[in-house]
């Protein structure tokens, strides 16, 4: 392979070069190894998800009385404004980045990412990108207040007059979190294509690397349309062109489809990476093989595919012909299909094996059945009738929420759990992780499900007042937002206590498959002492194969000695 | 012995499922706001059809996967491994193809149903000529009564136009004909009623929950977009696209009405001189931007500068 040419001498005490910092301090340097990088990332996004939803609970305590009586009307608009912007560019993206960051490389049996500098690069723009955003509270005018969709008229229109505002500092921060996110896709789609281990074939190559490719192909033909249009929407901001404002002769409908030619697709991008997750964390608590394993590795891609011709659905309302408006319908229902491949493949992965309770599965199921409820809402939502009822309603914000929410962010923590092992070398707390997970479900259940009934009665998104036939609905949502935020204490608690003292578990605790499973926990910086060759397909549950020729397979074959066995 | 069972509980979950998905199709009605115009009872139709077979799906997943989670559990000194089993061609065809099958045909239901409520203006001009053709083209609905009200509608009586001017933050509804104006919106049962959208700054959303109908209003574009109210009542109608700081309080009343009083209340309206309105945002701006800070009590947390409200609309009528 490529890889072996580069290959650094190897070190000893488990450093990238030599006076680089081995404790904790490496977290803060300019460290290329692709693990650094990836609790970077986690650790940092995991930072902004709570500034998000710190947003969304003084968001939650305006409307759980129907006037706008807690914060100004400015301010709450800013609000949802910041909320959406720092979970999606500062949280969900990086944290998934940050997951992939750190797995793939592991799974596919490879030292690092192929560009590590550069890698180093993209994560350390995403602090760039929070400062950016953030800093936008203190200029005059105060945050962008035009949603993070950020349409124009609405985000063109400068009550300060400045140059410097929020709209702005908005524009700058999401054109260097599209660079980051562009050189990461360059990253992870030449990792994933040029240093997969010998004998990783296609189809030996885990799910979760599949889902990850193809989310970052997204990311590599969707974000130019994105970019562009930031570019174009500052330029009509700062200089005065024309390209979207109305008054000057521009369009405004324009922005839309470049803003959803990549924004839909960029939920596939989300979701992808959790859809790999749950299909690595399914076989090991149900000890089972992935049910449909090809199918569902190449359904990744054809949603690559299908994903790239769906945007108009979020326009049925905008001045669409009728023509495109059911052209979409079609493309966007056809979503389903490799997405119901996947739903029918888990349940399949489960049946009949021998699942265990861990946090981790608890996450995954807990986030299939979520995906489950919302894929069901996505399908009303693409029926064109349907969508222009509910339409920029609080359904929507429902659906979406279940995405994000119930099945992206219960894949996340999914994977922290499941991985935490490897990452620290220690178990986490499994009673605190039951608490999380119990919190988390009932949190989302009241938050959002309640959306749907208030979205179809004719509550629009956005408002911070409202009449009062919809305050049932949203009480009940707002008491179950606090809830969310209180379900992050335990996690937190458990995170930081279990990596300073939780117990010490072996290299591989959970009697897993896979090349990350074989290395030491925490690997050391080069991942393997040799590079592993591959010689069966992954997920070999109730076949006793060993997975690579090269080196002994602890917990694979000779279990169960092996399983309480520290690292050796 | 097994399998016997297998396929009576399969059986008798079969039904279960489909008496729980045609309860929540006739729940789902009562979810929404009154059905006050034609199209509603279309959508309403629809969104039954889709509420039942999506609970269908719901339930026939989420079935099977709890039944797992239930039996197949892992006893704790249980370290064997499930039975191996990797695919099962047959079953991944039958459950790639359903679903095809499925979508598709919601799709094309959709499609008629959408056909069926031809909030496409500029194509119910050739329509007006020729109704009986309209007829034989919508041969299959599911029910055929909102159609019939549409097609009645259009038959009797000419196109009600009103003009509907959004801005930052209010709603003016122009009447032609008689060259009225008003900021609550007056509308006669039973007829069809086209709207002429427009829009003097930003994007707006034109939606009546009640009529399950929303357009987006787009600076310098003129969108036609039609109606028929079929319920007496008031009604309110919501900018559904965010459109700035006042963006929630950007709502009028809609006011469906028997013919005779919707033409008094044209002939009342057309006898008043024109004055300004009460308008919210107004209100608002005034109260958040008085020195006195009397917005102090209003709200806890103070704002940033916002773009000034138009001023108040002046029309012949305002509630």
């Amino acid at each position: 392979m490529t890889n072996i040419s580069i290959e650094a001498p190897e070190t000893v005490r488990g450093q990238p070069y030599p006076g680089a910092p081995d404790n904790w301090r490496r977290f803060f340097t300019f460290s290329t190894d692709h693990k650094v990088i990836g609790i970077q990332y986690i650790v940092t996004s995991f930072f902004f998800f709570l500034i998000g939803g710190t947003f969304s609970m003084i968001m939650r305590g305006e409307l759980i009385t129907p006037d706008a009586d807690l914060v100004d009307r400015t301010v709450y608009n800013a609000l949802f404004t910041m909320h959406g912007s720092v979970m999606l560019f500062l949280w969900t993206f990086p944290v998934l980045v940050g997951l992939g960051n750190y797995l793939v490389p592991l799974m596919i049996g490879a030292r690092d990412m192929a560009f590590p500098r550069l890698n180093a690069v993209s994560f350390w723009m995403i602090p760039v990108v929070g400062v950016l955003m953030l800093s936008s509270f203190l200029v005059p005018g105060g945050p962008s207040q035009s949603g993070w969709w950020a349409y124009p008229p609405v985000s063109l229109q400068n009550p300060t007059g400045n140059l410097i505002n929020g709209q702005v500092l908005w524009i700058l921060a999401v054109a260097v979190s599209g660079v980051s996110s562009i050189m990461g896709g360059v990253n992870f789609v030449t990792t994933i294509f040029r240093m997969r281990a010998p004998g990783m074939t296609w189809f030996r190559t885990p799910a979760f690397v599949w889902s990850v490719l193809a989310a970052q192909l997204i990311q590599l033909y969707g974000l130019p349309a994105l970019t562009g249009g930031a570019v174009m929407l500052l330029l009509d901001i700062t200089i005065g062109t024309s390209f979207f404002a109305p008054e000057r002769g521009g369009n405004p409908v324009l922005y839309q489809h470049f803003f959803w030619f990549y924004s839909h697709p960029a939920v596939y991008v989300m979701v992808l990476p959790a859809f790999g997750i749950f299909s690595e964390v399914l076989p090991v608590h149900a000890r089972k093989p992935l049910f449909g394993y090809r199918v569902i590795a190449a359904s990744s891609i054809l949603i690559t595919v299908v994903s790239g011709s769906v945007w108009v659905h979020h326009m049925f309302a905008s001045a669409t012909p009728s023509w495109m408006r059911i052209l979409f319908m079609v493309t966007s229902m056809l979503v389903a299909i490799p997405s119901g491949i996947k739903v029918f493949g888990w349940v399949a992965t489960i049946w009949g094996g021998k699942i265990r309770f861990t946090t981790p599965m608890l996450f995954a199921l807990g986030g299939i059945s979520n995906w489950l409820f919302a894929g069901i809402t996505g399908i009303f939502l693409a029926s064109v009738p349907i969508d222009i009822h509910v339409n920029n309603t609080y359904f929507v914000v429902g659906h979406f929420h279940y995405v994000l929410y119930g099945a992206i962010v219960m894949g996340i923590y999914a994977a922290i759990y499941h991985w935490f092992p490897k990452m620290t070398g220690r178990m986490y707390y499994e009673g605190l992780g039951k608490l999380h997970f119990a919190l988390t479900y009932l949190g989302t259940a009241l938050t959002f499900l309640p959306m749907h009934p208030a979205g179809l009665m004719g509550l629009p998104r956005r408002v911070a007042s409202y009449d009062l036939e919809f305050a049932y609905w949203n009480v009940i949502a707002s008491i179950g937002g606090f809830l969310l935020g209180l379900s992050t204490l335990p996690f937190i608690l458990n995170m930081v206590s279990s990596w300073i003292r939780g117990e010490k578990v072996g290299n591989n605790p959970w009697r897993a498959y896979g090349l990350e499973w074989l290395t030491s926990s925490p690997p050391t910086v080069e991942n393997f002492e040799e590079l592993p060759i591959v010689v069966s397909g992954p997920y070999g549950y109730g076949r006793s194969r060993p997975l690579v020729g090269n080196i002994p397979n602890p917990g694979l074959t000779e279990f169960p000695e092996s399983l309480t066995q520290q690292k050796s | 012995m097994m399998k016997l069972r297998a396929i009576l509980i399969m059986t008798v979950y079969g039904i279960l499922v489909t008496l729980a998905s045609l309860w929540m199709a006739k729940q789902s009605y009562s979810w929404f706001p009154p059905e006050a115009s034609a199209e509603a009872k279309l959508l309403d139709d629809l969104f039954s059809l889709f509420t039942g077979l999506g609970t269908f799906i719901y339930l026939g997943v989420i079935g099977p996967f709890l039944y797992s989670l239930i039996f197949h559990r892992a006893s704790k000194y249980d370290m064997s491994d499930g039975p191996p089993i990797e695919g099962n061609i047959w079953l991944e065809i039958v459950w790639t193809a359903t679903p095809l099958i499925l979508v598709l045909t919601l799709a094309f239901v959709s499609y008629r149903t959408y056909e069926k409520m031809a909030v496409r203006g500029p194509m119910e001009l050739v329509h007006l000529h020729m109704p009986q053709m309209m007829q034989s083209a919508y041969a299959e609905p599911f029910d055929s009564k909102p159609q019939q009200e549409i097609q009645n509608a259009l038959i009797t009586a000419p196109i009600e136009q009103v003009d509907v001017i959004a801005k930052q933050w209010a709603w003016v509804f122009h009447y032609p004909k008689q060259d009225i104006t008003s900021t609550e919106l007056h509308l006669p049962v039973n007829r069809r009623v086209r709207f002429t959208l427009h829009s003097e700054d930003v994007l707006h959303g034109f939606y009546i929950p009640a009529f399950r109908l929303k357009q987006d209003v787009v600076p310098n574009h003129e969108i036609n977009f039609e109606l028929t109210p079929v319920k007496t009542g008031t009604y309110r109608l919501r900018d559904s696209m965010f459109s700035g700081t006042y963006f929630a309080a950007n709502q009028a009343d809609v006011v469906v009405q028997p013919l005779d009083e919707y033409q008094q209340w044209l002939a009342d309206a057309a006898s008043q001189s024109p004055t300004p309105a009460f308008n919210r945002a107004v209100f608002e701006y005034s109260k958040a931007n008085d020195r006195e800070g009397a917005t102090k009590d209003k709200v806890a947390v103070r704002g940033w500068d916002t773009i000034p409200p138009a001023s108040p609309p002046v029309v012949n009528y305002a509630p």
